[in-house]
């Protein structure tokens, strides 16, 4: 046991204002995982960051003691009082840190090797020559099949999980003692995320460096850290070894991380007998292709498959959700079902506003039916802190829609407004607010009160909770649930999150590019996977037990590509099997 | 490769774009009742000298003005042929200038050299001055150097130009001894090029780059710090200040090679802008560029002086954007690659 780093009382704040981050201590050992857990604003970050003095340049340190020590735990240097200079060295040397987002943490207009190849170039007297080489060396290492074809490619050509391979292949080249890593997985897939998690692990046994963990994701800790220290408003609730702080967390704010945490139940639920189904919407043989015109006229143009044979419908007072990696068509579905978008031809999207009425199809709406149908059928966004105009009162903001469809006088849009705050449990006082005076979780709260301002039937949500720490997710969906039995909605529910889809789910269908791979209900899709894919989407979702790693052979075989699956699911040249019945109501595409 | 056919592919969208801008330039100046010739021939008749409205007669019709609008285009474009064969823009004719009684070619050679060397110094002085003040600015922002910064570049944009001129002719002159007004001492005019002629030149045009340039660089100044404090917040500088970059370096590597492209991007809009709005300053400071000719020629509706000025401005404006297309193609991977992006 050598500490390597040791951070002691560490107090952080801004201007002259209480400090963010108070009296923090704790020790990242040689060659093991130290992960700092917490929410959104606990000084997580801030606390790690200021192990390179990167800190923002209004944020102060004001006392406290970081001391760096070699592997042996011998020559201690009081990071704090170090020169800038001095500083230079350290950083990306001896301690070297990767960040939260990929796409946008590598420089967008230099080549991947001339930014790789700097780190080693800052701090070894290696020459060009040795220093491509060990870049090249690295970059087979962290998993690129054409290392020399990386080296000369820029960040846009790459996916987002290949760049984060690629910024821990510069973290990594330097041989640091300290691998600092700030949410390194929150901006990516689950799939990718399991293996960019392996990854740092295999290094982490390869090389024998410290990782210090920044997560908000107790599944993530679970599968990675020997310590712990969860952190919540800039102060350390509770710090140990994981598998006491997972498996017998004594601080009630642990406890309320733990229970927040969404998870694929344990035991499948019974399934109500099938009656006739009453389906609000349904989108049958839809399709749908891009045309991408090529870069110049004479260049030829790309057609790209957005959504191939997507048949599925969603019944009135309940929940479809749809899930998939970023590229799988899921949100151009969404749109499709809203009428956002149309569908290549010979597609039927149909929408039936009561039992049995007469259907809408929404390829051919024009005008009025447009209109009548929209207020019907309203949108819950990804992305709460764009979405909402910042320069609208919150009253304005939710009488909007009313004012456009022409409902009601200005004070019986106030009355509704005030009904519908209360529906999703914000009070009426904060009417003339803006939006910038709200959390996360109270804009996607107003969010929701905007969609339900028309009093709709129908919401799709487009990931309502991807950009929301755990405990408010957990908030956001109870509300959800609660206002679809109250008011009898019927949502389609868009997700990459398998475990949130667990809870709100009757139907889930699993969608990889462009294609439904399987489809059924929650209890027989996550309880008798079949699909590769949705195994290794199970297989990949990290659980807050450290008794329940991730299995990463699964991940790795359903994520590939679709030549790497079994042979049964695999493709005919570009043509994908049928989506057939295994069992009533589960579908799977496979070669029966 | 991909680079020097999109170089031909823009070159040849230039020359289109030019087409069309000359259908433009010729209908606008025709637009107004009347041209320079038969407001002449109504003056005369109103004064009864018969013996010029034979001159101006004549000149109708050596100059096709008796024809059609869109046959005076395309003879004086030289697509057809006028009375006398093929010359038009085309074959290097530019007309006559009738205000001035002279080809125009003549009248506006010397002028057009001394405007392309006038608005290059203030382009250049532009960059000079607006590169590491922006940069300065950018990297000290919110201290004292940021501030005393954009103080000048305030003035700068805000003081009218001939004004600037004005008071610097005078202390200039009074202290540094500088010439008072014109491009070149008086006996050089005309004179052909040596060492004495091009000293004499570069004294004169201390002034008026300083005058025609200032607005310029504290706007783009303005505008680079503008850029490049959006860059120093993104993560990537982030990235490089954690492998131990030094920040002299990280921020010359990373931030201002994105910041750059608009500074690039502003090649195309500069010309024009410069010439247009220094027309004012070249007729305080009395210097012999095209801006004051432009000026008397669309006053006097001298159809062929002002179209041919117009259709050189146009030229410098087109030429500066491809060149700032081409350069934004090279420094810029995105652009270059913008069909593989997705």
């Amino acid at each position: 046991m050598t500490a390597l780093l040791t951070v002691k009382n560490l107090s952080i704040g801004f201007g002259t204002d209480a400090p963010v981050v108070e009296d923090v201590s704790f020790t990242v050992e040689a060659g093991k995982t130290l992960a700092l857990v917490g929410e959104s604003g606990s000084g997580k970050t801030l606390s790690c960051r200021s192990a390179l003095r990167i800190l923002p340049a209004a944020a102060q340190m004001r006392s406290g003691s970081i001391v760096l020590c070699d592997r042996e735990g011998g020559h201690p240097i009081d990071l704090m009082a170090l020169s800038e200079k001095k500083m230079q060295d350290i950083r990306g040397n001896r301690v070297s840190m990767i960040f939260q987002e990929p796409m946008r943490s590598l420089s967008p207009l230099h080549r991947i090797g001339n930014q790789v190849s700097e780190a080693l170039k800052l701090h070894r007297d290696f020459d060009a020559a040795e220093r491509k080489k060990r870049v090249l060396a690295m970059f087979e290492r962290v998993g690129f099949v054409d290392p020399a074809r990386v080296y000369g490619s820029y960040p846009f050509e790459l996916s987002g999980g290949m760049r984060q391979r690629a910024m821990i292949a510069m973290a990594m080249v330097g041989r640091p003692d300290i691998l600092i890593a700030d949410e390194p997985t929150t901006a990516l897939d689950v799939t990718t995320q399991a293996q960019v998690l392996g990854l740092i692990k295999d290094l982490q046994a390869e090389y024998g460096m410290a990782v210090v963990l920044v997560t908000h994701d107790l599944g993530v800790v679970a599968n990675m850290a020997d310590d712990v220290v969860v952190m919540n408003r800039g102060r350390v609730m509770e710090s140990g070894p994981a598998e006491l702080i997972l498996g017998d967390p004594q601080h009630p704010y642990t406890k309320d991380l733990m229970a927040a945490a969404p998870e694929i139940p344990a035991t499948p639920a019974d399934r109500p007998d099938e009656a006739d189904r009453d389906y609000i919407l349904e989108m049958r043989d839809v399709n749908k292709t891009y045309i991408l015109k090529g870069s110049a006229p004479w260049k030829p143009k790309t057609v790209v498959n957005a959504v191939r044979g997507v048949d599925f419908g969603v019944e009135r007072g309940k929940t479809l959700a749809v899930v998939g990696e970023s590229g799988s068509g899921k949100t151009t579905c969404a749109r499709m079902a809203l009428g956002a978008e149309r569908a290549d031809a010979g597609a039927s999207i149909l929408f039936r506003e009561t039992a049995g009425s007469e259907p809408v199809n929404l390829q051919d709406l024009d005008g009025d039916a447009r209109l009548k149908f929209q207020r019907k059928a309203q949108m819950v966004f990804q992305d709460p802190y764009s979405t909402l105009n910042p320069r609208m009162r919150v009253k304005d903001a939710l009488c909007e829609p009313l004012e456009i469809h022409g409902i009601g006088s200005p004070s019986d849009r106030i009355d509704r407004a005030v009904e519908i705050l209360k529906w999703v449990g914000l009070n009426e006082n904060m009417l003339t607010r803006y939006p910038h005076a709200f959390s996360g979780g109270q804009r996607q709260r107003l969010s929701i009160a905007r969609a339900l301002m028309l009093n709709p039937i129908l919401l799709v949500c487009d990931e309502p909770t991807s950009a929301l720490d755990v405990s408010v997710q957990e908030q956001v969906l109870q509300l959800l649930e609660d206002i679809r039995d109250r008011l009898n909605l019927s949502y389609l529910f868009i997700s990459h999150d398998l475990a949130v889809v667990a809870r709100i789910a009757d139907e889930v269908a699993v969608m990889r590019s462009g294609l439904v791979v399987e489809q059924g209900p929650p209890e027989q899709l996550f309880y008798n996977p079949k699909h590769p894919y949705t195994k290794a989407l199970i297989a990949a979702q990290p659980e807050p037990d450290i008794s329940r790693p991730i299995d990463l052979k699964i991940v790795a075989q359903g994520a590939g590509s679709p030549s790497s699956w079994p042979e049964e699911f695999r493709f005919v040249g570009a043509d994908a099997p049928p989506l057939t019945e295994t069992d009533p109501g589960h579908k799977v595409r496979f070669h029966v | 490769m991909a680079l020097l056919r999109f170089a031909v592919f823009r070159f040849l969208t230039m020359l289109a774009t030019l087409v069309v801008v000359s259908v433009l330039v010729f209908l606008i100046i025709t637009l107004p009742p009347g041209d320079y010739l038969s407001n002449q021939i109504n003056e005369l008749r109103a004064t009864g000298q018969s013996a010029g409205i034979a001159k101006a007669e004549f000149l109708r019709a050596e100059y096709s003005l008796d024809q059609p609008l869109y046959k005076q285009y395309l003879i004086w474009a030289g697509f057809m042929p006028g009375p006398h064969g093929f010359a038009g823009l085309l074959q290097g004719e530019f007309g006559w200038s009738f205000e001035f009684d002279k080809p125009v070619a003549d009248l506006v050679g010397g002028a057009l050299w001394m405007t392309v060397l006038v608005n290059l110094a203030a382009v250049l002085f532009i960059y000079a001055v607006a590169l590491p003040l922006g940069i300065l600015a950018a990297a000290k922002s919110k201290t004292w150097v940021d501030y005393t910064s954009a103080f000048v570049g305030y003035l700068g944009l805000a003081t009218p130009n001939f004004l600037l001129a004005l008071i610097l002719f005078y202390y200039g002159n009074r202290y540094l001894n500088l010439p008072i007004g014109g491009l070149m001492d008086p006996q050089y005019e005309g004179q052909p090029m040596s060492f004495g002629k091009m000293k004499s030149v570069l004294i004169h045009l201390i002034i008026p780059t300083f005058v025609i340039g200032t607005s310029g660089a504290a706007a783009m100044m303005q505008r680079l710090r503008a850029n490049l404090l959006d860059e120093l917040g993104k993560p990537y500088v982030e990235t490089a200040r954690a492998k131990g970059m030094s920040e002299p370096r990280m921020l010359t590597k990373y931030p201002l090679r994105v910041a750059f492209n608009p500074f690039v991007a502003d090649i195309g809009t500069l010309l024009p802008s410069l010439i247009s709005g220094s027309v004012l300053v070249s007729v305080v400071l009395g210097l012999q560029t095209i801006g004051p000719l432009l000026l008397s020629a669309l006053k006097s509706q001298d159809l062929f002086l002002s179209a041919f000025v117009l259709m050189f401005v146009a030229l410098l404006t087109l030429i500066g954007t491809l060149v700032s297309d081409l350069l934004l193609a090279l420094l810029d991977p995105r652009i270059r690659f913008g069909g593989r992006e997705r």
